[in-house]
């Protein structure tokens, strides 16, 4: 099952691979110049409303390969998480936003139409294009004058329906129908300012569009694959973190995280309410494998140095919730090691090992007893990493890298 | 006689045929939104990787830097991600589309006798003047994609259609401020 996207490497080698890419790339600037986007007065007229084809087109093209791939996705066809997302950064990615618009209006061109435009001989398009390498030129020496802003406010992987709990479909569809109402307001503008005879334009639109909605209730209807089957799909690969023990996170590592300033800790507690309540770590959070759905959308935007620990009595729950929050794409999620019950062999204390030992009640259930609910009231709620000092051997990587080294930049 | 003038006539047909001499009409917008769609989707369905240009640009650049100055590299760390050690920047898919695009186009604008060294322009501007503008705005557009991690294609289409929130976003940053500047400049384009 899902046998796309393709292995290309592994499969062609690396000559085939790049021949694959040079053939996409072929398709993407024919159907550009096609399109007329070597025309540098066309790409403008988009913005004095007198040629809505860039609307049509880059709206148009996202909304038929959207439908085409959450289609695939829902079919088993292909596998979305192997799928590159732009990730989010905000702000980055606003400002360049707004900078790039200024180059659009001045310039005419995007870098990818002003390919097309130098390469068939447009030389208003000749000249962009040494400006776009000019910029692109300048962008690399100065941005390490501001390279905590160029790393700021990254939220990694994050789609509209995850951002906004929405199922996948819902997106799909309310998305093609608002690229239906725009193209019917461009073409009203284009009469309106563009003085052009809309009786003129194709009868075939109207079915298109039709097609269009049809398609877009079908992925609605088939949906997506849920966590088990995405679970499924990369079980074999997952699995062996689990065996190789490479998520089960020691206790030194535990608390050196908890002690740097640098990461954002969050411990999820799987154990039944009244075991929480007797004992948990500090700022531990008290989850059920039930929530975890619906926490889902705001665990997204967690920041990018957020470590999830999960912890239950033994490693069972902590490992079936890994299971569903590695199957849905979180990063940087791990158990800690022995969970609540090796904690306590760790730190509590001699006296406190004797008189609150119970005997064994079964797998991932408490072997320790407290008389009164103290929550994190207890000294092994909070141990020290100076106290202990333990050794540990590192597993967390935190999921983005390459960020600000801290200190001034420069 | 006649058989010249009928093998003149056969090759000139035939030259219609491959390389045409007048400008064909360009194909209907919607018609190109779906050949560009399809083009994305087969981009990400076979290689998981959209479209791309500026990335493929940028690279290019890094790589003569590289070329010229190899030990300026190793002091940026956003070079050296790309350049650093024995990594080739040119060892990368997005730029092998670029190269695509440039032979798509290429080909396209052949076939379809749209190959002329000409200079698109508003009715009220010089060439110099075109030229000027379409160098500041390229130069422009090329900081702003690079921080954006992205341009129209890269991001826009590509995180447009995976449903990335950032990419979203960042279309209508391009389009407000596309929009909102048009008017001021508008003796460029009208």
């Amino acid at each position: 099952m899902n046998p796309f996207p393709l292995p290309l490497v592994s499969a062609l080698g690396p000559v085939g691979a790049y021949l694959i890419y040079v053939l996409i790339g072929f398709g993407f600037g024919f159907v550009l110049e096609q399109a007329g986007f070597a025309k540098s007065t066309k790409l403008a007229g988009q913005f004095y409303f007198k040629d809505m084809t860039v609307i049509k087109v880059m709206f148009g093209a996202i909304v038929v390969a959207m439908i085409l791939l959450f289609l695939a996705s829902g079919l088993g066809l292909l596998d979305m998480s192997k799928v590159w997302v732009n990730p989010t950064y905000l702000w980055p990615g606003i400002v360049g936003g707004l900078i790039m618009g200024v180059g659009f209006i001045l310039g005419g061109f995007c870098p990818g139409t002003s390919l097309v435009a130098a390469s068939t001989g447009k030389i208003d398009g000749i000249f962009f294009l040494l400006g776009a390498f000019f910029g692109i030129f300048l962008f690399g020496e100065t941005v390490s004058s501001f390279e905590a802003f160029y790393h700021s406010s990254n939220f990694g992987r994050l789609m509209i329906p995850d951002w906004l709990g929405v199922d996948t479909g819902v997106v799909v569809f309310v998305i093609t129908i608002m690229a239906l109402f725009v193209f019917f307001g461009s073409e009203q503008l284009e009469k309106l300012i563009g003085k052009r005879d809309l009786k003129k334009e194709p009868k075939w639109r109207l079915p298109v569009a039709g097609g269009l909605i049809a398609l877009a209730v079908v992925v609605l209807a088939v949906g997506q694959p849920t966590a088990e089957a995405k679970w499924a799909r990369m079980a074999e690969e997952k699995t062996k973190l689990l065996t190789e023990r490479a998520v089960q996170v020691q206790h030194g590592e535990v608390l050196s995280l908890l002690a740097n300033d640098r990461v954002r800790v969050r411990i999820f507690d799987l154990r039944s309410e009244s075991d929480y309540n007797q004992f948990h770590l500090l700022g531990a959070e008290h989850v059920r494998l039930e929530d975890l759905p619906a926490m889902l959308p705001t665990l997204r935007l967690a920041p990018e140095n957020t470590v999830f620990f999960l912890m239950s009595a033994d490693e069972k729950a902590a490992t079936d919730a890994w299971k569903y929050l590695t199957a849905e794409g979180l990063p940087t999620v791990y158990i800690i090691e022995g969970g609540a019950n090796q904690w306590l062999d760790q730190f509590g204390d001699e006296e406190f090992r004797k008189n609150h030992a119970i005997p064994f009640q079964g797998e991932d259930k408490m072997r320790y007893h407290f008389p009164a609910a103290l929550g994190a009231r207890y000294p092994a709620s909070n141990p020290s990493a100076e106290e202990f000092k333990l050794e540990f051997t590192p597993k967390v990587k935190l999921a983005t890298k390459g960020g600000p080294k801290g200190g001034g930049c420069g | 006689m006649t058989t010249v003038s009928l093998k003149q006539a056969k090759s000139q047909a035939a030259a219609k045929s491959t390389v045409a001499r007048v400008a064909k009409p360009y194909i209907h917008p919607y018609v190109a939104a779906v050949a560009l769609g399809v083009v994305l989707f087969l981009a990400f369905f076979i290689t998981g990787n959209g479209l791309g240009a500026s990335g493929g640009m940028n690279r290019i650049t890094v790589f003569i830097e590289d070329l010229i100055n190899p030990a300026h590299i190793d002091r940026v760390p956003y070079l050296l991600e790309m350049a650093g050690g024995d990594k080739n920047p040119l060892d990368s898919w997005v730029v092998f589309v670029v190269v695509g695009a440039v032979m798509g186009g290429f080909v396209s604008g052949l076939i379809s006798g749209r190959l002329k060294f000409e200079t698109v322009r508003g009715p009220r501007i010089t060439n110099q003047q075109r030229w000027m503008v379409a160098f500041l705005g390229g130069a422009i557009m090329g900081y702003g994609a690079r921080l954006a991690r992205g341009c129209t294609s890269g991001q826009a289409l590509s995180g447009g259609a995976t449903l990335s929130v950032g990419s979203w976003l960042f279309m209508l940053a391009i389009f407000a401020s596309a929009y909102a500047l048009a008017y001021f400049v508008r003796k460029l384009w009208n």
